[in-house]
């Protein structure tokens, strides 16, 4: 097991899409664990996508357990993921391993289903809501090149709009 | 040696304050750094960190030409500032009722003393001349607890706003 480096924005790799998984073989499985100890050394990490080490296949793994009262489904290893159903959309605050120092509002589908693949091949369907869902939405976002700097929405004036209606 | 200021301009709105301000700056070699710009009332307010090799005379001297164009007042302060020095905050409350004096006092005020640090602070005043109304965001830091600001929040609205609270959770991923 080795800590990988992370890639920091503005590295134009962090725009690249990834590629679907093939191959679920033991190379596969050391990656993840790999992938995994990256994840867990960074500071409040409760997810991580494999671009972000400049591995550019569609490969994220997510773990919020340890944030006290939430619903979730503990270590989750999502090989090319895909929402299937999503509601409710909600803004929540993000931050990233790959943008250092920048937390900002996103909005997103509060409740997603989910089709994936875990390390074994074996496909599985998830349904979730909230701080895990938020988070496998931003992990798959970086399956897309994309960032949470692309979905940023103000931070002021969220509650009342100016506009007199009338 | 370079070294941070803080730059505060107000004054009319009109377009290109922010275009000529940054223009002005970056041609005279300083660097902009955390920054906020708004509108309040009918006028522009920026406050802005800039970086200058100089000292606060030569920055005025930058600045205060563009201002003076454009009808603005400018204010240097020099600045023992840094950047990546971000809190983050972990509750988000929001305030709202029918405008009258006051509003901000009482509700800071219990705020402070129930723990909370402040680090981001915006209102609005809507409504109609009539009938205005008061709304307030604000960002902090609950130094003494989340419950301690709930019981705070529960007691000044009792008198006459409407006050909420929801605990910011950072996803970091």
């Amino acid at each position: 097991m080795a800590k990988l480096e992370i890639l920091t924005y503005p590295d134009e790799r962090l725009k690249q899409v990834s590629e679907s998984v093939e191959v679920f073989d033991q190379a596969l499985r050391d990656f993840i664990a790999d992938l995994e100890e990256t994840m867990r050394a960074g500071p409040g990490g409760v997810g991580i996508a494999a671009p972000q080490v400049g591995c550019f296949q569609r490969i994220a793994i997510v773990d919020v357990s340890s944030k006290p009262k939430i619903e979730h489904h503990g270590r989750l290893v999502l090989i090319n993921p895909e929402i299937v159903e999503y509601a409710d959309f909600v803004k929540g605050r993000e931050g990233c391993m790959s943008v250092p120092d920048y937390t900002g509002n996103v909005m997103r589908p509060d409740r997603i289903t989910l089709e994936y693949f875990d390390e074994h091949g074996a496909q599985h369907t998830l349904q979730t809501s909230g701080f895990e869902a938020r988070a496998i939405q931003h992990e798959m976002d970086h399956l897309e090149g994309l960032l949470f700097l692309d979905r940023l929405v103000s931070r002021r004036n969220d509650l009342f709009r100016r506009k007199v209606y009338q | 040696m370079a070294h941070w200021y803080i730059v505060s301009v107000v004054g009319k709105d009109r377009s290109g304050i922010v275009a000529h301000l940054s223009s002005a700056l970056f041609e005279n070699g300083c660097d902009l750094g955390e920054a906020s710009m708004m509108r309040l009332g009918d006028c522009f307010t920026i406050m802005m960190m800039v970086r200058h090799d100089g000292n606060t005379h030569s920055l005025l001297q930058v600045v205060q030409p563009v201002a003076e164009s454009m009808g603005l007042h400018v204010h240097v302060d020099k600045v023992d500032a840094h950047l990546h020095r971000h809190l983050e905050p972990d509750v988000h409350i929001t305030v709202h009722g029918a405008d009258r004096p006051g509003i901000v006092a009482q509700v800071t005020g219990a705020l402070c003393e129930a723990g909370l640090n402040i680090v981001n602070l915006e209102s609005d005043v809507g409504g109609s001349d009539a009938k205005p109304i008061y709304v307030m965001h604000i960002d902090g830091i609950a130094t003494a607890g989340v419950p301690a600001l709930e019981s705070a929040l529960a007691i000044v609205s009792k008198q006459g706003v409407q006050a909420k609270l929801n605990p910011i959770e950072i996803m970091i991923a």
